[in-house]
């Protein structure tokens, strides 16, 4: 039963850490627990679907289906992260500071939600795959551990929640005018690690095998393994033996997400948002 | 699912081919009843590796090794190749995710 527990509840606190960000991020968004909602339900049906064609999936690309299709998602929610940052960037602070005046902004928010709700549900079908595939096997094997077994999958599940929700209610006491700021690192962290572990998919499947050889071996300080070096993992993309490849696109989306921010924010002072009038 | 999957056609397009990967073929590994045979892999250091493992249990299991930066699902009856990096000498303890109880094994780099 801990053993399920364990299984689940690591699964469950993957994805449920970026929903967690991801409501954070847009407090000041209307209408925006439909649009999650419908991410994280997407992204269970389509775990559903991804665990029961698991067989066919790893088959495709000569085996290497399973690593390029992960590789690929990830890469989807690289971008829409990057995309809701630089959209933030423009839009976001204004919306915060004047709530009442976001009558216009709404269908362009709309659209940042749709690219948040994008990576939610493919956190959601990453991760929720591998939880259904597991409490498959043990349904399918039946005999009186199972519902013991399946017990500890909802406690994990529970778990995993209960943790999400602290990581949300921490960074919504953050004051509001600094959870901007914050959110937009954390997602901006959360993109780059992505991307990083992306190019890791890519070198399992057989691709990309350039720099390949690690840069640093820190898992005799924080293994990976552990609850403290998954958290980090999750959120800022920590790696206990990077390899040089993950290193520059880890570098390398950081930095482009910064400059896509800065060149956004820099056209749109906040003086002609007050103004308003020049439009 | 189909965009998904043409998504990940093109992003396979638009790089180059699998590199060969050394001379010797696949190291065979197997799992019946939860248990890898062999548990100990012997590999040459400092040269990637293909581990071909076979699934002969009736339900899906993830090979997984922190160790090893692996995370890959084999279904039931099916067989997947598991690409390692250059490995500096050591032991890299791997697990059955879903049986770590009793599906473990150790690759041996040196």
């Amino acid at each position: 039963m801990l053993a399920s527990l364990l299984i689940v509840f690591r699964e469950v606190i993957e994805a449920g850490l970026i929903v967690g960000i991801v409501l954070a991020a847009t407090t000041s968004v209307s209408r925006r627990g439909l649009w999650i909602s419908l991410g994280i339900a997407a992204g269970v049906v389509g775990a559903c679907v991804v665990a029961g064609f698991a067989g066919e999936l790893a088959a495709l690309f000569e085996g290497s289906g399973q690593e390029l299709f992960n590789a690929a998602i990830l890469l989807v929610a690289v971008i829409m992260l990057t995309w809701h940052n630089v959209w933030m960037a423009g839009h976001g602070k204004r919306m915060a500071l004047e709530m009442r005046h976001v009558g216009s902004e709404v269908a362009a928010g709309r659209r940042s939600l749709i690219a948040l709700a994008i990576v939610v549900g493919v956190a959601v079908l990453r991760e929720g795959s591998e939880v259904v595939l597991f409490l498959y096997g043990i349904a399918a094997q039946g005999g009186a551990s199972s519902g013991m077994m399946l017990m500890g999958g909802a406690l994990g599940l529970a778990a995993g929640a209960g943790v999400s929700a602290l990581l949300y209610y921490g960074l919504l006491s953050i004051p509001a005018h600094r959870l901007f700021a914050v959110t937009a690192w954390l997602i901006t962290l959360l993109a780059a690690g992505m991307a990083a572990q992306a190019v890791l998919f890519l070198q399992q499947a057989g691709y990309f095998e350039v720099l390949t050889s690690t840069v640093w071996d820190t898992s005799w300080l924080l293994p990976e393994s552990g609850i403290v070096g998954r958290l980090l993992h999750t959120l800022v993309g920590y790696s206990d033996a990077p390899n040089g490849a993950q290193l520059v696109v880890y570098v390398g989306t950081l930095v482009t997400i910064y400059l896509l921010m800065k060149i956004v924010n820099g056209r749109k002072p906040l003086t002609t948002a007050v103004s308003g009038s020049a439009a | 699912m189909n965009a998904l999957k043409s998504l990940s056609f093109v992003l396979a397009a638009s790089l180059w081919a699998p590199a060969a990967v050394g001379s010797d073929a696949p190291q065979g590994l197997s799992l019946k009843d939860h248990v890898f045979t062999p548990s100990i892999i012997h590999v040459r250091a400092n040269e990637p590796t293909i581990i071909s493992l076979t699934n002969k249990d009736d339900t899906a299991e993830e090979f997984d090794s922190t160790a090893l930066k692996v995370e890959k699902v084999v279904a039931s009856g099916s067989t997947g190749n598991i690409r390692l990096r250059p490995l500096a000498p050591g032991r890299y303890p791997f697990v059955g995710e879903y049986h770590s109880g009793t599906a473990q094994g150790v690759v041996i780099a040196e």
